[in-house]
């Protein structure tokens, strides 16, 4: 059973983190036209065009933006882990000689994001890969790290993250919940 | 939203299946279309598991076809074809099936000679086992990729209206297409020569219809089945220009029809014969489609099937 431990995030923090990170990531690329936002399905997806759509205001110019669906190329087909409903990846630009801002939820283990990397790279030859996520949540498995993080949460191993965003959860918040027994 | 398993563990046949299982199907060769379109066709997604083609009958396309599937998800192939295999020593389907087992195979793709092959072979072995056609029973994948041409096509099956036209008795693709297309509430008439036709196949719930124009003017599309010639001159079928004027797809049959209808054909073609050459360079026919379709729902059976399941989590 999960039960809800603290509201990490409410719509108005949320929404703070989102215009934070935008201006960091455009602090380090002025050049538009060089740079393309990709969305991991399914909640890295909205955050990232949220991210891309912040970019186009403050500009006043087109972002390139994609998805990317790691079911594929995820590394525990043999294992049982239920995963999310396969979707499609949707990267209508050539990726080649871009810089990349990769944008996901949370960052965990860090798998999907080296699922990720491995399907950008089938598309091309990026410049340079970035990495933007709203939460991180520690416990890597792998050695990667965030570029742009909007909140740093150590969590325990009991402890979920939830990301809802308003586009199909009705409202934006982060929450950190608990597995308790029973 | 959840993780999208089908129920099947084997597909031997579209017969029994569900709408649920098809959909799922269908729904993953579209996103495995996407995949084809990449500069890099290949996802790591089967890594490490083995795949053997067994092929007790000839075939070329749904073999390259099954290869490149597999070859595109990165599992380890193998293929064994009748003229180089044991068979022709006496084996027999068993004796074969149990040295593949010993090979220790994740998963078998079979076309064989014998209807109901595929369906015997699921009980001897522990790995799935997808039918490639078996004799005149089933091709159940090659009904997926024409049910995924035509979804790409109109956008829905529901409701949609097909013609199958040839020689259904001998057919597998034609029965395949009958369960399938009936499963995803698609209407289907079949046409073709009286004789060719099973008896009470209407009992499967298809109309009959042995005009060729008439089921023209009724279907959205039309499935025309390859006439197999060595099926001539042994009292079946009695020329091809006699076949070709009763129930050939020609340009002036279509042309007294003012309507688009979308043509497929499994292939080969046999072109002047059951289709003219006209018609299947047309834009109305979808073969190559088809071709392209066939590899992504492969992709999506083979992704499917061997897929771990929630329940074995449990066990």
């Amino acid at each position: 059973m999960k039960k809800v431990k603290a509201k990490l995030m409410d719509a108005d923090g949320f929404e703070r983190t989102l215009t934070r990170m935008t201006h960091e990531i455009m602090e380090r690329h002025e050049n538009l036209e060089q740079l393309a936002v990709i969305g991991i399905r399914t909640r890295g997806e909205f955050i990232g065009r949220r991210i891309a759509n912040l970019m186009a205001d403050l500009k006043g110019a087109e972002v390139k933006f994609g998805t990317v669906d790691v079911t594929f190329y995820r590394d525990d087909f043999r294992t049982h882990l239920p995963s999310p409903e396969i979707g499609p990846t949707n990267i209508p630009f050539a990726v080649d000689n871009l810089n990349i801002i990769l944008v996901d939820d949370v960052l965990y283990t860090g798998r999907t994001i080296r699922a990720a990397l491995n399907t950008i790279m089938d598309f091309g030859r990026p410049a340079a890969i970035e990495l933007a996520v709203l939460v991180d949540r520690g416990h890597r498995e792998l050695p990667i790290k965030a570029d742009y993080t909007g909140r740093d949460h150590p969590t325990m191993t009991n402890e979920h993250i939830h990301v809802h965003v308003k586009e199909v959860d009705q409202e934006d918040e982060v929450l950190l919940l608990e597995y308790v027994d029973g | 939203m959840g993780d999208k398993t089908i129920s099947i563990k084997h597909l031997v046949g579209l017969e029994g299946v569900s709408r649920d299982d098809i959909r799922i199907i269908l729904d993953t060769g579209f996103t495995f279309r996407e995949v084809l379109e990449r500069p890099i066709k290949k996802v790591p997604t089967l890594t490490g598991i083995n795949v053997v083609n067994l092929f007790f009958e000839n075939s070329t396309r749904t073999r390259i076809s099954f290869e490149l599937a597999e070859k595109r998800l990165s599992a380890d192939v193998t293929s064994f074809s009748a003229a180089a295999s044991s068979v022709k020593k006496g084996e027999t389907l068993k004796d074969t099936v149990q040295n593949i087992h010993a090979m220790k195979m994740d998963a078998v793709v079979m076309r064989h000679p014998v209807p109901g092959a595929a369906i015997q072979l699921s009980h001897f072995v522990d790995a799935v086992v997808i039918n490639a056609g078996d004799g005149t029973h089933e091709h159940p994948t090659q009904a997926l990729l024409d049910m995924l041409s035509l979804q790409e096509k109109f956008g829905y099956l529901e409701g949609l209206k097909v013609g199958i036209i040839g020689d259904i008795s001998h057919s597998r693709v034609a029965l395949s297409n009958i369960f399938g297309l009936l499963a995803m509430g698609a209407k289907v008439t079949l046409c073709g020569p009286g004789h060719l036709i099973p008896p009470h196949v209407s009992e499967l719930g298809v109309e009959v219809n042995g005009d060729v124009d008439e089921v023209i003017e009724w279907a959205d599309a039309v499935n025309v089945l390859r006439i197999q010639r060595e099926r001539m001159g042994v009292g079946l079928i009695p020329s091809v220009r006699e076949y070709r004027s009763q129930f050939g797809i020609s340009l002036e049959r279509l042309s007294r029809h003012k309507k688009e209808l979308i043509v497929l054909h499994p292939g080969p073609i046999n072109r002047g014969v059951e289709i003219d050459s006209e018609v299947a360079d047309s834009d109305q026919a979808i073969i190559l489609d088809q071709v392209l379709n066939g590899v992504a729902v492969r992709m999506s059976v083979l992704f499917h099937l061997l897929k771990p399941r929630e329940e074995m989590e449990a066990a």
